[in-house]
């Protein structure tokens, strides 16, 4: 329903080349800052319909804010390579590495994709401003870095039905683009990269575009996504699809060690559930001796996924004449988790799976009790009392459908 | 013939409770098969290809209250179950309309508009009725006791229910009393002002039902509905991705998953009792199995009318099933679209056509509706309950196209002169009339359609009368009264002989409890 509203922002905070067509789409007029920008927190009155968006037809999210670096030179690769954990070296023309990157004591700073748009081009997408920190870290080498931050527009496009709706579109079909790869393409003329990435754990593509393409494309996809379910989406549906895919946020899940003012708020990526994106057979990167070490004596603390045991939540409930209070939103408020009434960690973000119909969270805890099945106890607020109530480790990511990875070619 | 197979427990008929009865068994580690008459699971919980590429909910399109247990004891989301959330009910009127959706202050301002003191009192009326909800529900959850003959376990299940009922304040009781005699237009009355809104909140009290919003005992059936909103974010209803025939499936890979069998196209004939005991079945192609434990997922008509003989039974047990009520009320029409209708009153695209959408002007357009019924006729202008499953999940028809599901009541299983092929399709266009009084564009855009009357429904998903309960959701047919009494705890009077469907206590919609509470009662026996 169209209530004709004719939303003109009056900020000073960015906006992105989307916003001409969002603001006008957001009927809740509810928005958040990321990186700088205004972005939706959703486009409905309640998040529900774009949450299933993600999860069973296709949810549209304008991800511009995100931080954006082009690296280009003979010595581009050389340069990523010392300043990420992964092996850069193997990542060929096309494809995309997930990867977190570290300071010298091997804490991380922050984590991003690296694509390799040609044999001496790259880009970095970061959570935070990076540029000062890769321009002194590309010092004396012939690579030439470029905030590409406001030169590229970028669009998620997510769910189960993306492929269909681009398939509509694109001359070039995307059935043999695999996870983590991307691809040149033409939407209606429009060149685009599209790469089959994303922040949802589900089948999705991310969309970089010029920005004065920026509103071409998105009434594309919207006519072409239509009989598909396309749904605009905004960040309440996100922070809930990324808790359930497991995936991690700066500032939320974790502090860059470039901005925390106390050492124990760095993490290493062995802490963070990343010890598979440090790569030691690697010659050198920034950080590798501090991460050997811990390797060697494994790390303090680790990251897992947790899950609010039922019966024990609804018991609490029932004792106050309650049914069983869940959040209707993802919460990202640092939660304790006890061992025998002594505190060993502590939740970071939680949200009720309406999909998996699991209460679930992603914790730091010491790593004596970091395997799976160690039952733990999570500190809940019952009518204002606190209260314990078990929990224990599980596997994540929570949500993983084969559809992710899948190639119908 | 080869020697005859034999199982723990046999269910007679693959639909959800069936389903839930048998994994449940099959979890507890007991050999058990399902034998489904269909080529299809799920009974009336079904999702078939009527017309190439629309699919359809064909006849239970929305899952009421699946239960939380169930969810989680058979793992069903890992098995396929998506609810998604229909977020709105919208009424459409000849000239204005009611739209109620998720938000809060969104439907108040809409209300407001229509009556500022509607507006508040729904703004109560909705806690008191989640309230009430949880004082009914524990008597949803427990097995029904055997009130003339109680078992030790039925003593402390009804001592609980007395606690619990004592506990409950004033207020809660004065509801739940005027709840289980008031017809639903009178309870409503005494809340609001607005007529579209309480025929439209009035509308859940007579589904399933051979009444009208004034008749009294209506009330009680519209606070089942209530039950189901009470667990908020963990949503227990909504719309099945594929549609509730996914359900279905979900639940039958559980049931695989811990070891059943399930065998479709093996319609049975009838249960073998030796000796006032149950031993196992006879399929109509001449099979034989040999069971344990014999479970019927069907109607108590068919269960006791037909799957046994009368002479196996009590003949005060086959009074009480015959008089046991089961009018059938209720058709279905099921709409492919070649795009969305257009409301007069509310024309374009939007979140109204994510949810219900009610055809409920008034009580009078109820009450006429059913006073056709009652002499023997289906409505001229019916009491529709529509939605659209496309909208919320595209994969139900061809990208682009839609599907409109259409409950319709009355439509009298008794209809004068019987249900004939010229009735159907005068029933389908009083359907198409109706909504297009609202929607006058609905009669260019329909590109198949498919009508299902109490007839089909009986012929089609062996629903006797064509009642989607299993039997009315009427007081006297309720808890320990459900299908009779003495035998409302899952058991009959046939040794080793169950009852699992939904004319079993809590009844029908898509809940599995009948299902579950069966199984347990059947394994707490074993």
């Amino acid at each position: 329903m169209s209530y004709g509203n004719q939303f003109t922002a009056h900020t000073q905070l960015r906006l992105s080349p989307f916003f001409e067509r969002t603001s006008k789409l957001n009927e809740s007029q509810e928005w958040r800052r990321w990186g700088g920008y205004l972005s939706a927190t959703k486009y409905d009155l309640v998040h529900d319909n774009e949450y299933f968006a993600i999860r069973t037809k296709a949810a549209l999210l304008d991800i511009t804010p995100l931080q954006k670096y082009i690296l280009e030179g003979p010595e581009a690769q050389h340069c990523l390579d010392r300043l990420v954990t992964r092996n850069i070296g193997i990542c060929k023309v096309g494809q995309v590495m997930y990867t977190p990157w570290c300071d010298e004591a091997g804490k991380q700073i922050d984590d991003g994709t690296v694509q390799r748009l040609g044999d001496q081009k790259f880009r970095i997408t970061s959570a935070e401003p990076n540029l000062e920190w890769i321009l002194q870290n590309a010092s004396g080498m012939d690579v030439n870095v470029v905030d590409d931050s406001e030169t590229t527009a970028a669009l998620a496009l997510q769910g189960p039905n993306s492929r269909a709706i681009l398939n509509t579109i694109d001359s070039d079909s995307l059935d043999s683009l695999k996870f983590f790869w991307m691809m040149e393409a033409r939407l209606n003329d429009i060149p685009v990269a599209i790469s089959r990435t994303g922040y949802t754990g589900d089948l999705g593509y991310e969309i970089w575009m010029d920005p004065k393409d920026a509103l071409a494309v998105w009434d594309l996809l919207m006519e072409k996504g239509k009989p598909y379910g396309i749904t605009p989406t905004g960040l309440h549906a996100l922070d809930m699809v990324r808790i359930e895919a497991g995936l991690i946020l700066l500032d939320v899940d974790y502090v860059s060690a470039r901005h925390a003012i106390i050492e124990s708020r760095k993490s290493s990526p062995y802490e963070l559930g990343l010890g598979w994106t440090v790569k030691m057979k690697k010659k050198d990167f920034i950080g590798k001796k501090a991460l050997e070490l811990e390797q060697a004596r494994g790390p303090e603390w680790e990251f897992v996924g947790i899950e609010i045991e039922w019966n024990e939540l609804e018991d609490h409930f029932r004792k106050v004449g309650l049914p069983p209070g869940l959040p209707s939103l993802a919460w990202r408020i640092s939660t304790p988790i006890y061992k025998n009434n002594e505190q060993v960690g502590y939740a970071t973000s939680g949200t009720w799976s309406p999909i998996l119909k699991r209460y679930i969270a992603l914790a730091h805890v010491k790593s004596e009790y970091a395997g799976l099945g160690t039952q733990l106890d999570f500190e809940l607020k019952v009518e204002h009392f606190r209260k314990l109530t078990p929990i224990k480790v599980v596997e994540s990511p929570f949500f993983n459908p084969e559809r992710k990875r899948s190639c119908p070619l | 013939m080869s020697a005859i197979k034999s199982y723990d427990a046999i269910v007679i008929g693959g639909g959800h409770n069936g389903l839930t009865t048998a994994a449940y068994l099959a979890r507890a580690g007991k050999k058990v098969l399902v034998l489904e008459r269909r080529y299809v699971l799920g009974g009336a919980a079904v999702t078939e290809e009527v017309f190439p590429g629309f699919k359809f909910s064909v006849c239970s399109y929305v899952v009421s209250l699946l239960k939380p247990t169930i969810i989680r004891e058979l793992m069903l989301p890992k098995f396929g179950l998506e609810l998604l959330p229909l977020e709105s009910t919208f009424t459409p009127l000849d000239h204005d309309y009611l739209l109620r959706t998720s938000d809060h202050d969104q439907t108040r301002r809409e209300i407001y508009r229509h009556s500022p003191k509607d507006a508040e009192a729904y703004d109560r009326f909705g806690p008191l009725m989640g309230q009430i909800g949880m004082a009914v529900r524990p008597i949803l959850e427990t097995i029904a006791p055997n009130v003339i003959r109680p078992s030790l376990s039925d003593l402390s299940a009804t001592k609980r229910l007395f606690d619990h009922f004592k506990a409950l304040n004033d207020e809660q009781f004065e509801y739940l009393t005027k709840l289980m005699t008031m017809s639903s237009a009178d309870f409503l009355d005494e809340w609001f002002e607005f007529e579209p809104l309480k025929a439209t909140m009035s509308a859940s009290g007579i589904i399933g039902t051979f009444m009208g919003p004034r008749s009294p005992g209506s009330a009680y059936i519209m606070l089942h509905h209530y039950v189901g909103d009470i667990d908020g974010a963990f949503r227990a209803w909504g719309f099945q991705r594929g549609g509730t025939g996914a359900v279905s499936m979900a639940i039958a890979r559980s049931a695989k998953h811990f070891g059943a069998e399930i065998i479709t196209e093996a319609p049975v004939e009838k249960v073998i009792v030796e000796n006032g005991r149950a031993v196992g079945v006879a399929l109509v192609n001449g099979d034989e199995y040999k069971a344990e434990k014999v479970i019927s997922g069907l109607d108590p008509k068919l269960s006791f009318l037909k799957m046994v003989d009368e002479s196996d039974l009590p003949s005060d047990f086959v009074t009480d099933i015959k008089n046991f009520r089961i009018r059938g009320s209720s058709g279905k029409v099921n709409l492919a679209l070649d795009r969305l209708p257009n409301f007069t009153s509310l024309p374009g695209d939007g979140p109204h056509l994510r949810g219900a959408i009610s055809i409920s002007p008034s009580y009078d357009h109820l009450e006429k509706a059913y006073d056709d019924a009652k002499y023997g006729n289906f409505s001229q202008e019916p009491y529709i309950d529509i939605i659209l499953p496309s909208v919320l999940d595209p994969e139900m028809a061809p990208p682009g196209k839609h599907i409109m599901s259409c409950f319709v009541q009355y439509a009298p299983y008794d209809i004068k002169g019987g249900w004939d092929d010229q009735k159907r399709e005068a029933f389908g266009d009083a359907v198409v009339n109706t909504i297009a009084r609202f929607a006058p564009n609905i009669k260019d855009i329909i590109l198949h359609r498919q009508v299902l009357t109490p007839a089909d429904l009986e012929s089609t998903f062996g629903l006797t009368e064509g009642n989607i309960f299993h039997g009315e959701l009427t007081l006297q047919q309720l808890f320990v009264m459900r299908p009779a009494v003495k035998w409302a705890n899952y058991k009959t009077p046939i040794t080793n002989y169950y009852q699992c469907g939904s004319g079993t206590h809590p009844g029908g919609g898509i809940t599995g409890s009948p299902g579950e509470m069966a199984a347990k009662k059947i394994l707490r026996d074993w």
